[in-house]
């Protein structure tokens, strides 16, 4: 529980109401009794193959047969085509660093990770791809170095994921 | 296109910080009531209200409702416009063809946001969920500082600009901001107070980066006629450029191109508005007096130079050492202190943007902020350059003293 509401609550049992002075300016502040979580899902119905990708150690991209042009993110309609015949392509994970970021300041739901560095790769396929880069010292980090990009889990949550790496 | 042409004649804003003291509406009205007292009008005359409001951290959900009975424009019609941190050029864009169409005579535009009601961390985390979520925030946890500083990286790494270069926007923007009695952060900084802080996001800093801020903004617009009587120096929209860039920055072809690091949206923008205001895009930094650029970090600003066509690639770091965005300069750019230090409230910004050329171009700036921070009008001209997210919108606003000629 935050701060705020912690104090609200106090409040609440002193005074009936959950009025709070802000710590920083003193101005009183109504603090919402009701709290919303919020966790979204999305269908995967399209995409499915590249989840399945990831369990056999596989990141695909797609392809569409008609003017091939290359999509990853992997989508199964060609907008330009307005088709739906793409080529699922794993990816071969040859690349290299175009850009990239180290996050400090994180959003709630990353504090429980080391600061990260965030990339964007070249892939010799032709598109790029946003992911971390797992890397000791972010100081041998040289604009357009080669990187592999392969499947990971990531802890604590033992969830499947991508990162680069260096080579 | 047969359109009317449409004239700014009123102008509002609120102070920007902290806004503890108030509430959603009662902030919107903060502005509101100084666009319709500066324009000489009461709510019943309008006929149109857009609401340019983000959202998400705020408790309303239907906050063009709640500024509608709150600024007395009941029963009018009105909705809410979202285009990230160009939401309220956005809402400008709609309200403008309201009345450059004939469908209403006078509409009112408010960009509002109201961050602070919810905590910083939040904040923060729906800002970075601002791309493409699951391809960017799910896993990577992507941030809006982490976004401009794969920017920063990029142009870091093709034309060789220091951090320090950077660190100079920040030192003209608070320098401006102080002269703004509405800014958020009126302190002058130096070189070494952004060098010394802490990063957000390498290679971006404390000071590198804009406020998470409360605020509001107001515009009124009118059609010619009301716009002649209202006003005795109307000030015209006369072209508005708006284009939509990828969700997921991975998809820019700009990170594989040697040459270029800005972002291809900002440029179409600028291109379709320099075609209709019939201005050459290799000469445009000659053809305004003055100009605000999206500078949410200091490497936004720092692109936008060369997005807008001020410089050619790879030089606004010249401007920035030779000081040529400073009042005074080749053009100057964020003399209202800019996102950077006047603060940016998502929705109000693109509004506070154009209040800040509109007094300029009416030469009352200097009445607000002081004389040093009003630009010498004689082109009559101003740009806005506003940018939504990570230029996944982009809008280019010309103001002119000049009616414009279809």
């Amino acid at each position: 529980m935050s701060d705020l509401a912690e104090a609200a609550k106090e409040r609440i049992q002193k005074e009936g109401l959950p009025l709070v002075a802000e710590s920083k300016t003193n101005l009183p502040l109504y603090v919402s009794i009701r709290e919303l979580p919020l966790r979204f899902q999305f269908g995967t119905s399209k995409i499915q193959k590249f989840f399945e990708g990831l369990k056999d150690g596989k990141i695909y991209m797609t392809r569409c047969n008609k003017c091939g042009e290359g999509f990853f993110p992997p989508q199964a309609d060609c907008p330009k085509c307005i088709d739906t015949d793409v080529k699922w392509i794993p990816l071969s994970g040859e690349g290299e660093l175009l850009t990239c970021t180290m996050i400090f300041v994180k959003p709630s739901t990353f504090m429980h990770y080391d600061n990260y560095v965030v990339g964007i790769a070249q892939m010799k396929e032709g598109v790029r791809v946003l992911a971390w880069l797992r890397i000791a010292d972010p100081a041998e980090i040289k604009p357009k170095m080669k990187i592999k990009l392969q499947t990971t889990i990531r802890k604590p949550e033992g969830i499947l994921t991508y990162e680069f790496v260096p080579i | 296109m047969n359109l009317k042409n449409v004239g700014i004649v009123g102008v509002g804003h609120s102070t920007f910080g902290n806004r503890y003291d108030v509430r959603i509406d009662e902030l919107a009205w903060e502005a509101a009531s100084e666009a319709l007292k500066d324009a000489g009008l009461e709510a019943k005359d309008l006929d149109f209200l857009v609401v340019g409001c983000a959202g998400g951290w705020s408790a309303e959900s239907l906050p063009a409702v709640i500024c509608s009975e709150y600024c007395g424009t009941l029963p009018k019609g009105s909705m809410r416009v979202e285009a990230a941190c160009a939401t309220s050029s956005a809402a400008a864009t709609v309200a403008y063809n309201l009345v450059a169409s004939g469908y209403a005579n006078l509409a009112l535009i408010i960009g509002v946001e109201k961050m602070y009601e919810s905590p910083g961390p939040v904040q923060i985390e729906l800002i970075g969920r601002a791309g493409n979520y699951f391809w960017e925030f799910e896993n990577f946890g992507m941030t809006f500082p982490g976004y401009y500083a794969l920017h920063a990286t990029g142009y870091m790494w093709k034309h060789g600009m220091k951090e320090e270069d950077l660190a100079e926007i920040a030192v003209k923007n608070h320098h401006y901001a102080c002269m703004n009695p509405k800014a958020q952060f009126r302190k002058e900084i130096s070189v070494d107070t952004v060098m010394g802080s802490r990063y957000i996001a390498w290679p971006l800093k404390l000071f590198d980066c804009c406020p998470l801020t409360d605020g509001s903004a107001a515009l009124i617009l009118a059609n010619e006629d009301i716009a002649k009587k209202t006003s005795e120096t109307p000030v015209w929209i006369s072209s508005i450029g708006a284009s939509t860039g990828t969700g997921n920055l991975s998809r820019r072809d700009m990170f594989s191109k040697l040459e270029y690091s800005g972002l291809e949206s900002a440029v179409e923008a600028a291109r379709q508005a320099y075609k209709r205001a019939g201005i050459d895009y290799q000469d445009a930094a000659q053809q305004f007096d003055v100009a605000c650029v999206h500078d949410c970090f200091t490497v936004a600003e720092l692109m936008a130079y060369e997005d807008l066509g001020f410089c050619r690639r790879g030089e606004a770091v010249n401007l920035v050492r030779e000081k040529q965005t400073y009042n005074g300069g080749l053009i100057p750019i964020n003399i209202d202190g800019g996102l950077k230090a006047k603060g940016h409230p998502i929705g109000a910004t693109g509004c506070s943007m154009i209040y800040s050329l509109t007094k300029q171009l009416r030469q009352e700036y200097g009445k607000l902020a002081g004389k040093e921070a009003q630009a010498t009008i004689n082109k009559g001209r101003a740009l806005a350059h506003n940018i939504g997210g990570t230029g996944h919108y982009a809008y280019v606003t010309i103001l002119d003293l000049e009616k414009p000629h279809y």
